[in-house]
């Protein structure tokens, strides 16, 4: 027998006998399914997407929802961070390690937990999941997702870009080119086509997928912020993640009196760019907090949620901030765009006319 | 250490399995192990966290069987590509653009596995040689450009990487890849694959364990069979040593490097595969990233060789299934970035270790040559002393 089919039948049968050791020991959470509901406090696990705590903006504002939640409803918690370039599989096993350590309610941040959450929502029926911007027709019924209408908060920004353009041209930069940011788009192009049918609307979009870089790249941000100014666009929104510091700092330093308008969290008040405050318009304010807040307060009184949960203009899921009154004159416009949404009078597409 | 030189007489077994070389051949990558396992424990003592819970953490869960499953499984995609690199490698062909031809060819595999339902026994050899061909294709492009155009593979490879993201965005799109009507929202995936392409898999204690580690078992030993007991394997090695002595002993190089890129391609084509077939069953935005610049890293710990890199796949695997468990409150809630680092001094280790090793044997050998040419010496000064 040559030494290479030796070798190559060691390691098989190796491999083998490894994995009939798989098949009979003892496995990592046989001794911990007990941990949990000792002290009768509700458990929350939240799994947070790449960028996790301290991202100032997603996760963040996820974050905030449940540290009210511990504070104000007297939840116990604990969290899990994903990781860049992770498997699957890294992602099922977050969810079980939160299950396996007691936690029954859990909290996936993020549409890329879909998969993950669907299958092990299945093994473990008395777990309740909620998953946040994402929802899937075949997801079993102890998923519930909290989603939110985008487009109506980027409508009300087209709204104010429109009315605080001086050069009847404005800018959209979305991070990555997925369904999610498109709607941020759509509702943006419409709200400027409201005021103003022929303002043209520069739009740019930093990565496409599977490259998710684009949410966190201030310097992409950067480029592409300054070349919608050099082409003449003077309010510029972006739904970026981290890349939109990039693209406020490139309005900021304009020196026409170019503005910003934030996404996510209110980022006029965010230390890290007070700096830009100025320069910044409004932010579309996505109240992920707020829904993180509801759903454990849902399902701590013992009537959660379930299904899709649409956090729309009416619900406060979406709104503008009004931090640095640049918006205030404009006030009567916004309130009536609000309204006319609100009531169903004007309905905002979620996906960009081609 | 496993492809032995073509040795100028046939020696014995036991000469060729000495223990000296297995010594020698194991010094390197256990020194690179031990050398990033005392910087890491450093690294975790001077952050305050006592790096022995840490590593008793990561064995601990290692001896659990959904531990093993886990590790098991990922070893299998990490095996298949270090193999694709290493195939490149064995003949100086940088392949680095294993990254973007794994994806395109998950992609069109997936594709396929959706449009297409056979019985499992022509649907899954179906979908390999899909997988293979479009890998094998895609890397043909870098391998066409050397050989016609002299552009350097590694520069083209890196460029088609960046276009294979491109490609993915254009065709992962409602109505061409992807259902028109999706059943999710915000995430946009292909369908799911036909039931006969879900490739077989054994259900242990401690979950799935992935049939695909017998197709990763089969390409280490076709790849140890091609390299070392065919004319091709001789020549891509010879290729690889000195080109222009093979080209002298009538090699022909071109043809050398455009089917070494193929296959090289062809092998990258499987590595999406067990994803594809035994989990997720869809080719989604989310599809796992960076596998390709994994697989160079644990091909250059394995020295290109099949079983080691056997062992650099399972100790990467045992690495990230294990570091999972770190950040956990109940085992101390460690960074897990920890195996990053791990992962990074190892690979920036074994390259000085094995150089360290590899000056050590010359040496050793030189001073063992040099002994026994005293003795020669010497025994001939006693006879001419004597005559």
């Amino acid at each position: 027998m040559r030494r290479s089919m030796k070798l190559a039948a060691v390691v098989l049968s190796g491999s083998l006998g490894m994995a009939s050791l798989a098949a009979c020991g003892a496995k990592s959470t046989d001794n911990t399914s007990s941990a949990g509901a000792s002290d009768g406090s509700l458990k929350v696990g939240m799994a947070y997407d790449i960028g996790g705590r301290g991202d100032q903006s997603f996760n963040d504002s996820a974050a905030r929802g449940l540290d009210k939640a511990k504070s104000d409803l007297g939840v116990s918690v604990t969290e899990a961070e994903a990781k860049a370039g992770e498997a699957e599989a890294d992602k099922e096993t977050r969810l079980k390690n939160l299950i396996d350590g007691g936690y029954k309610t859990v909290i996936a941040v993020g549409f890329v937990y879909q998969q993950a959450v669907d299958k092990v929502a299945k093994d473990n029926p008395d777990v309740k999941f909620a998953i946040i911007d994402s929802h899937d027709d075949a997801q079993p019924t102890n998923v519930t997702s909290l989603v939110f209408a985008e487009q109506e908060g980027s409508y009300l920004a087209g709204v104010a870009a429109a009315l605080k353009s001086h050069n009847k041209h404005v800018g959209f930069i979305g991070g990555v080119q997925t369904e999610l940011i498109k709607k941020f788009e759509a509702g943006y192009r419409a709200g400027v086509k409201s005021i103003d049918p022929q303002m043209p609307v520069e739009v740019t979009y930093l990565t496409t997928p599977p490259d998710f870089s684009g949410f966190a790249s201030p310097d992409k941000g950067k480029e592409a912020a300054q070349g919608q100014l050099d082409k003449g666009a003077d309010v510029i929104y972006s739904a970026a993640g981290s890349s939109g510091n990039g693209s406020i700092e490139a309005v900021a330093n304009n020196k026409q009196g170019a503005l910003a308008i934030g996404v996510d969290s209110d980022q006029a008040t965010q230390p890290a760019l007070a700096k830009y405050k100025a320069s910044i318009l409004t932010s579309m304010v996505k109240n992920v907090d707020n829904a993180v807040f509801s759903y454990i307060d849902s399902v701590k009184k013992g009537a959660p949620f379930t299904g899709t949960k649409l956090f729309d203009l009416k619900a406060e899921g979406v709104a503008l901030a009004t931090t640095g009154g640049k918006i205030d004159d404009i006030k009567t416009q916004l309130d009536q765009a609000a309204n006319a949404i609100k009531t169903g009078a004007t309905t905002v597409p979620t996906a960009p006319a081609q | 250490m496993t492809s032995p030189n073509p040795p100028a007489a046939k020696r014995s077994l036991a000469q060729r399995i000495s223990g000296e070389r297995i010594v020698l051949a194991l010094a390197a990558p256990v020194l690179a192990v031990v050398l990033s396992v005392t910087i890491c424990s450093i690294l975790l003592a001077t952050s305050g966290k006592n790096p022995f819970d840490a590593w008793n953490v990561m064995i601990t869960y290692a001896t659990k069987s959904d531990g093993q499953v886990a590790i098991l499984n990922r070893s299998t995609t990490y095996y298949l590509a270090a193999a694709a690199a290493a195939f490149g490698f064995r003949m100086n062909l940088f392949n680095i653009g294993v990254e973007g031809q794994y994806k395109v060819a998950a992609l069109f595999t997936a594709y396929v596995g959706a449009q297409i339902n056979l019985p499992s026994i022509i649907q899954i050899p179906l979908l390999l040689i899909t997988a293979m061909l479009v890998g094998g294709l895609y890397a043909s492009i870098a391998g066409a450009l050397k050989v016609y155009r002299g552009v350097s593979e590694v520069i083209s490879t890196i460029m088609l990487n960046a276009i294979s993201i491109a490609i993915i965005g254009l065709l992962l799109v409602p109505g061409i890849f992807a259902p028109k009507q999706g059943t999710t929202s915000n995430s946009i995936q292909t369908d799911p694959v036909s039931q006969s392409s879900h490739f077989f898999s054994f259900n242990t204690a401690g979950g799935n364990l992935w049939g695909f580690i017998f197709i990763a078992l089969l390409v280490g030993v076709a790849f140890q069979f091609v390299l070392t007991r065919t004319r091709f394997g001789f020549d891509l090695r010879a290729t690889g040593r000195s080109e222009s002595a093979a080209t002298a002993s009538g090699v022909n190089v071109k043809r050398m490097v455009m089917i070494s890129m193929a296959v090289s391609g062809a092998l990258a084509g499987l590595i999406g595969l067990p994803e594809l077939l035994q989990n997720s069953y869809n080719f989604g935005q989310g599809f796992q990233q960076n596998l390709g610049f994994l697989g160079i890293s644990v091909a250059l710990l394995g020295r290109n060789s099949p079983i080691g890199m056997a062992f650099a796949a399972l100790l990467f695997a045992f690495l990230d299934s294990t570091g999972s468990q770190l950040p956990l409150p109940k085992n101390g809630g460690f960074p897990f970035e920890i195996v990053a680092v791990m992962q990074g001094t190892i690979v920036i280790c074994v390259v000085v270790a094995y150089e360290l090793v590899r000056r050590y044997g010359l040496k050793r050998q030189q001073q063992k040559v040099g002994a026994q040419l005293a003795a020669q010496l010497a025994a001939t000064e006693k006879k001419e002393a004597a005559a």
